[in-house]
Parts: C-alpha cells; sequence; structure tokens
C-alpha cells in the first residue's frame, strides 16, 4: 500500500540500509519513567491522582478508625461502590465525546423498576428480567443519542429533560411509590453472595496467567517486526503487581467476615467484584483495542477531523449513548441486588452525581477525548472510600456530601488545568 | 502537453445558496508536477480545493481523473480515486498519535483487533520515505507536536495510500523559514515521486520554488494557467490581484470570451 512513495523500488523502500537512528529504540525502564515524566508535565496525569488519592485516603482512614480496614469493611466497600461504578463505566463512553448523560442514573432506575416488577408482579424467570432491563437501556440510549446525534439538540438539554422524564417514569411504573421487593435468588446472589475462597484464586490466577501472556505476545510481535516495544522487565513488573494486588485482596476476602460463625459463615470475594472485573475488561477491550473505540476517542479530540476521514459521527455519538444506558442498567441490576428491593429513589438522589464524580475524579476529561474505563473503578473506590470512611468516623449525610462535592470540583479543577497544559504547547 | 491530466476540471461552478463562488472553473494537475493554485484572500482556492475532496459536490461541471470522467460525492469517493487532501485546517486529533492519525478512518485490523503493529511499520516506512526524521516516536500524541510536525504528519497520511492526486492548501502559511523549507521539501519530493500535487500558497517564492505550472484565481474564475518558467513574479501578482496580466488572462470581453 505505500508503493505510491517509491515506485522506482517498490519491495520495500529503504528497508536493509537503516542507519543507527532509524532503528527502534529499545528503551529500557529508565526510558519509560522519563517518558511518563514528560507525560506528566505535557498534563497527561493518567490514573496517578486516583491512585494516589486512593492511597492516601485508606491511609488517613485506617490510622483515624481501624475497623476501617476489618475484613467485613473491605467487602462492604466493594459492594456499595459497584452499582455506581457500573454507571460511572458508561459515562466514560459519553464523557470521551465530550457530551456527558444526567439521565444516568434514573435510567438505572426504570431498568431496575423494569426487572423487579417483571421478576416479582409478573413471575419471569432472572434472565428474561434481565434481558428487559438492559433492552430497556438500549432503548432509552437510542432515544437520548438520536435525539443529540441526528437532531442535534445538545446532550445537556435532552439529558437533562430524560432525568426528570425518568424520575416520572419510575413514578408511574412503581404506581406512585410503592416499593418492590425482589426475592430472586439469582439477582439477590449478585450483591449479597460470595465466590468460594478456591474459585476466588483460580479466577485471579487465571487473570494474571491470561494478563501476562497476552502483554508478553504483543510485546514479542512487536519486536519481531524491529518495533520498540515494552521491555520484558516491565512486563514482569506489572504482572507482579496484578498477583501481588489481588492476591491481597482475595486473600482478605477470603477472610471469615461473619460476626457470629455459627449462625452463617460469610467469606470469599462478592460476585459483583468480577462483575465489574468483566465489564471492565470488555469496556477496555472496546476502546483499547478495536476501530470502534478508537473512533470513540476521534470524535472526541475532533468531530471535524473524524467526518473528513469518512467516520460516521453520527453513528459513534448514538452508540456511545446507547452502551452509556446499557451499563446503566446494569448498575440498576446491581442497586436492586444490593437494596433487595426497587423503589422510586433506586437510581435517584445522589447516583448519578456520584458516578459523574467518579468516572472525572478517576482521570476522565470532562472536555472530551481523554479517559479509560478503569477511570471509572479508580474513581469510583475513591469516592466509595470517602463516603465509607466519614461514615465510620460519624460524620453526617450533609458532610460526606460536601466533601466528595469538592473532591470532584479539584479533580475537575485539575482537567481543566491539564487541558490548558497541553493547549499551550 | 500531450499525456492526460491525472485530474482535469472543466466548467465547474459552485455556489453557496445565492452566492456563486466558482465560476467556470478549468484546472489541470499532471503526475510528476507540481500545480500552483494562487488567488487572492476569497479567491476561492480552499472551496475548490473542498470539490475536489468531496466535501462540497459540485453544481455543474467536468471532473476528469486520469481521463476518465468520475463523480465524487464523498471523501470517500475521493480517497477511492487515490485523491487525498491536506486542509487548510490540518483535520487532526490532538488526542491521537501520529500512528492513529494517519491511519484515522482506513484502520489495518486483525479481525476485530486493531493492528497496531502493521499501521506502526507502515507509518515508519512512508515517514523514512520522506525521509521525515524530526518526530521522536510515532507514538507521540500530535498535541505534543511542532506546528512543521503536523503538518509533516498531514501530509504523510496523504502519501501513505497509493494516492495518485496530493492536494494541499496553504501547507507552510504558519510555519517558520527552516520548517517551510522542510515542507516545501517535501512538497517537491512528492512529484518526484511521480504524484500529481497541486499546491496553495500565498507565498511567491514558495510558488516558483517549487511549482511547474501556475493557475491563478481570480474572484471565482481561473484568470490563467501557465507554466512556471514562462511567467515573472511581477505577472503572476498582476494576475492574482487584477485577474490579467498583458496576454494573459481572459481579454476584456464583458460576455468572459477567453483568449
Ligand atoms: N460553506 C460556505 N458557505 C458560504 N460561503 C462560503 C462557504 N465556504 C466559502 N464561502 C465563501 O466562498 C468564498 C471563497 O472562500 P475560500 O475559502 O474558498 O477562499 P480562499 O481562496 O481559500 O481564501 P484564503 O486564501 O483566505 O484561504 C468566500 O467569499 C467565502 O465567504
Ligand atoms: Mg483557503
Amino acid at each position: 500500500m505505500t508503493s505510491a512513495l517509491a515506485p522506482q523500488k517498490p519491495e520495500r523502500p529503504n528497508r536493509p540500509t537503516d542507519s543507527e537512528e532509524d532503528r527502534p529504540p529499545t528503551a529500557g525502564l529508565g526510558d519509560i519513567g522519563r517518558r511518563y515524566l514528560d507525560q506528566v508535565r505535557a498534563g497527561e496525569l493518567g490514573a496517578l491522582p486516583a491512585v494516589a488519592g486512593l492511597v492516601v485516603l485508606c491511609v488517613f482512614f485506617s490510622l483515624l478508625r481501624p475497623v476501617f480496614l476489618s475484613n467485613l469493611n473491605f467487602a462492604n466497600l466493594l459492594t456499595q461502590s459497584a452499582g455506581s461504578i457500573a454507571i460511572a463505566m458508561g459515562l466514560v463512553f459519553v464523557l470521551l465525546l465530550g457530551e456527558i448523560d444526567l439521565s444516568a442514573g434514573y435510567a438505572s432506575g426504570v431498568c431496575a423498576a423494569v426487572l423487579a416488577i417483571l421478576l416479582t408482579n409478573h413471575g419471569w424467570p432472572w434472565y428474561g428480567a434481565v434481558a428487559a432491563a438492559m433492552l430497556t437501556g438500549a432503548v432509552i440510549g437510542l432515544l437520548i443519542g438520536t435525539l443529540v446525534a441526528k437532531v442535534g439538540i445538545p446532550s445537556f438539554v435532552v439529558t437533562l429533560a430524560a432525568f426528570l422524564g425518568f424520575q416520572g417514569v419510575v413514578l408511574i411504573l412503581l404506581k406512585e411509590g410503592t416499593n418492590v421487593s425482589v426475592k430472586d435468588p439469582t439477582i439477590l446472589a449478585i450483591a449479597n453472595d460470595n465466590l468460594s475462597p478456591v474459585l476466588g484464586w483460580v479466577l485471579l490466577a487465571g487473570c494474571a496467567v491470561g494478563y501476562a501472556v497476552l502483554q508478553l505476545r504483543r510485546s514479542r510481535d512487536r519486536l519481531g517486526r524491529g518495533l520498540a516495544g515494552t521491555p520484558v522487565a516491565l512486563l514482569a513488573v506489572r504482572t507482579g503487581a496484578v498477583v501481588v494486588l489481588g492476591g491481597a485482596a482475595v486473600y482478605l476476602l477470603n477472610q471469615e467476615r461473619s460476626r457470629n460463625v455459627i449462625v452463617s459463615s460469610l467469606k470469599g470475594v462478592p460476585i459483583v467484584v468480577p462483575v465489574i472485573g468483566a465489564l471492565l475488561l470488555l469496556g477496555t477491550f472496546t476502546l483499547q483495542r478495536t476501530g470502534f473505540g478508537l473512533h470513540i476517542y476521534a470524535v472526541g479530540g475532533s468531530a471535524e477531523a473524524a467526518r473528513r476521514a469518512g467516520i460516521s459521527v453520527a453513528f459513534i455519538r448514538t452508540s456511545a449513548f446507547v452502551i452509556c444506558s446499557c451499563l446503566a442498567a446494569v448498575g440498576g441490576i446491581i442497586a436492586a441486588s444490593r437494596g433487595n428491593s426497587v423503589d422510586p429513589n433506586t437510581g435517584g438522589s445522589n447516583v448519578l452525581l456520584l458516578a459523574v464524580g467518579s468516572a472525572v475524579i478517576g482521570g476522565t476529561s470532562l472536555f472530551g477525548g481523554r479517559g479509560r474505563v478503569v477511570d471509572a473503578v479508580l474513581g469510583g473506590l475513591v469516592v466509595a472510600v470517602i463516603q465509607n470512611g466519614m461514615g465510620l468516623m460519624g460524620y453526617s449525610s450533609g458532610v460526606k456530601y460536601a466533601v466528595t462535592g469538592s473532591v470532584l470540583l479539584v479533580a475537575a479543577g485539575v482537567d481543566a488545568m491539564s487541558r490548558r497544559r497541553s493547549a499551550q504547547r | 502537453m500531450t499525456e492526460t491530466p491525472t485530474l482535469e476540471l472543466r466548467g465547474i461552478d459552485k455556489s453557496f445558496g445565492p452566492v456563486q463562488v466558482l465560476h467556470d472553473i478549468a484546472l489541470s494537475a499532471h503526475a510528476g508536477e507540481v500545480t500552483a493554485l494562487v488567488g487572492d484572500n476569497g479567491a476561492g482556492k480552499s472551496t475548490l480545493v473542498k470539490c475536489i475532496g468531496g466535501i462540497h459536490p459540485i453544481d455543474a461541471g467536468d471532473y476528469l481523473f486520469d481521463g476518465r470522467p468520475v463523480h465524487v460525492h464523498s471523501p470517500r469517493d475521493a480517497a477511492a480515486l487515490g485523491v487525498e487532501i491536506v486542509y487548510q485546517d490540518l483535520a487532526l486529533c490532538d488526542n491521537l498519535d501520529i500512528v492513529q492519525n494517519m491511519f484515522l478512518g482506513r484502520e489495518k485490523r486483525r479481525g476485530l483487533v486493531l493492528d497496531d503493529s502493521t499501521m506502526e511499520e507502515m507509518a515508519a516506512a512512508t515517514l523514512r520515505g520522506l525521509s521525515v526524521r524530526t518526530v521522536k516516536s510515532l507514538r507521540q500524541k500530535v498535541s505534543s507536536l511542532s506546528g512543521g510536525q503536523r503538518q509533516t504528519v498531514a501530509i504523510a497520511k496523504a502519501v501513505l495510500w497509493n494516492s495518485k492526486l496530493v492536494v494541499l492548501d496553504e501547507p507552510t502559511a504558519a510555519l517558520g523559514v527552516a520548517q517551510t523549507a522542510q515542507v516545501l521539501e517535501l512538497v517537491r519530493r512528492l512529484a518526484d515521486n511521480g504524484l500529481a500535487v497541486v499546491l496553495i500558497s500565498h507565498n511567491m517564492n514558495d510558488v516558483f520554488a517549487v511549482s511547474d505550472r501556475i493557475a491563478a484565481l481570480h474572484l471565482g474564475r481561473m484568470a490563467a494557467q501557465v507554466k512556471a518558467s514562462e511567467v515573472t513574479h511581477a505577472q503572476v501578482v498582476e494576475l492574482i490581484t487584477s485577474g490579467r496580466s498583458g496576454d494573459l488572462g481572459p481579454r476584456t470581453t464583458p460576455n468572459g470570451a477567453a483568449v
């Protein structure tokens, strides 16, 4: 395909005469560290602030309230944050385009209501009800996406209207505010049951091996073609980190955390953890490795450039809203499972704001073009740690909200500043 | 010239609503040559380029490519013919890296997954073919590049494909002296490699430095298309500002009969 440049020697332009400077630099760990510092200086902070914040907060709370580090609280933290993290993952797709979805919280409420009503009032099997809830999410996303991408109404307005509208839909579905309880054991298991300890270890081992093999294969392929590959040392460090952190988490979660072992035993990795893990893998794969994901970044970076490159901008926009609402549906299902019921407040009050906050605190830009699915997880954990830790310290909800709001503002400020920084070059 | 031009436009009209921007334009571009397209601000150069690139549909006239009449309705149609355009405003995504920008919309895939390694290899080979050595890493974000480097990426993007015609809209407008020289050298090399090149520029020195032919637009009409070796700076400037110069340009007939 590159023949246009070298019609005289079409075999392979300039290949054998590579001079020293043409050869790809085989980067050492030092180079990689330096490149990362360059990035940070250029305003590309990545996951750094969220991870640092998470560590600081955890140390802070465990010093002040040792119960923060207890096995029970650790597991609680994960199940508490899961629903909001799922919604935040969906918001990442929309935020990447520089759009916003204010209705994601109540969309999750509508989907949860559909799930509960079908399960409890109509006796549907769990898979049928889950499929219906997901379909509801997809239809909601299609509607919003079409209004934004085809009709051209700003997403802020469309989703603000939907925010109000869905609040009403939940009330209508739940017959003016009755509480529909969920009794299906499979749905309840999602947020309330745990994997057996052995399964936890097996899953971790599978993830670690899979991660290492994929990374190694990719690096081999690149080195084999004479491109700069990731050095093996860094791969080892990364895999080691996965094993150590994951291992510590699985070990802690596999400890007995029941207050009364005779009544019931409570140990193992909560089932929501692999659920969120699977969504994280799927979302990351979509954004980082597929053409569709690349086009989402492209539209978020410059819609005009994407259009001239022949990308269908309207399709990309609509799909992002569909993905967002589908993940909101997942968040709604998790919330229904955790609450054992659905009421008009499911997906309401602060759910949306915490989800947007999670994505932004994790490092996803509000201006579009920058962000990853893992941001939602990291940011969601930061938010959960703040809420949980301050709760343990006995602060009122008012103080918790004020602090979470301030953290969101700081994160948005960092985002705005790093954007200015990279625009100055 | 006896050979068929790569691009030949005849009688192109283009209006935006009630405003006619292009009147009866004729333009040809030959393989192995740089054709400079000059004209004052608002003469219609960028509009003509967008018609060539399929961004704007033409109202009337013939679009011939390699001697065959073709219809170009979208950027994809133009790309399929082998027409690549480097727009005045570059149209790069700042948040993507060099390779991703060069392949945007035409990514290489292996099944479902992007084939990053192959794309990086091809991008590296193309940049090497253009003797570009100023970029540190192909995995650099475009936002971290200088103006000249961005221009280089945009040009490399255009020649990455089996293109036959490359149109550059004011590629040196925002560049310093050294970088302008580099880009002009690059433009010349494209033509020497057998491509037809159309270069838009306001700088007469640049135009005379690299072009074989000069086409001057005046108020949406083609004043003249001449060989660069047969005219002087002053004549071209006159064509640009008044639409005619001595024997060149349409005779002063109100009904527009050209020489
Ligand atoms: N999309 C559009 N709608 C209406 N008018 C337009 C549009 N695009 C261009 N024009 C008009 O067409 C005329 C020619 O514009 P064009 O951008 O082609 O000029 P140009 O020769 O490229 O100028 P410059 O040297 O400043 O780049 C201008 O009067 C402009 O206002
Ligand atoms: Mg122009």
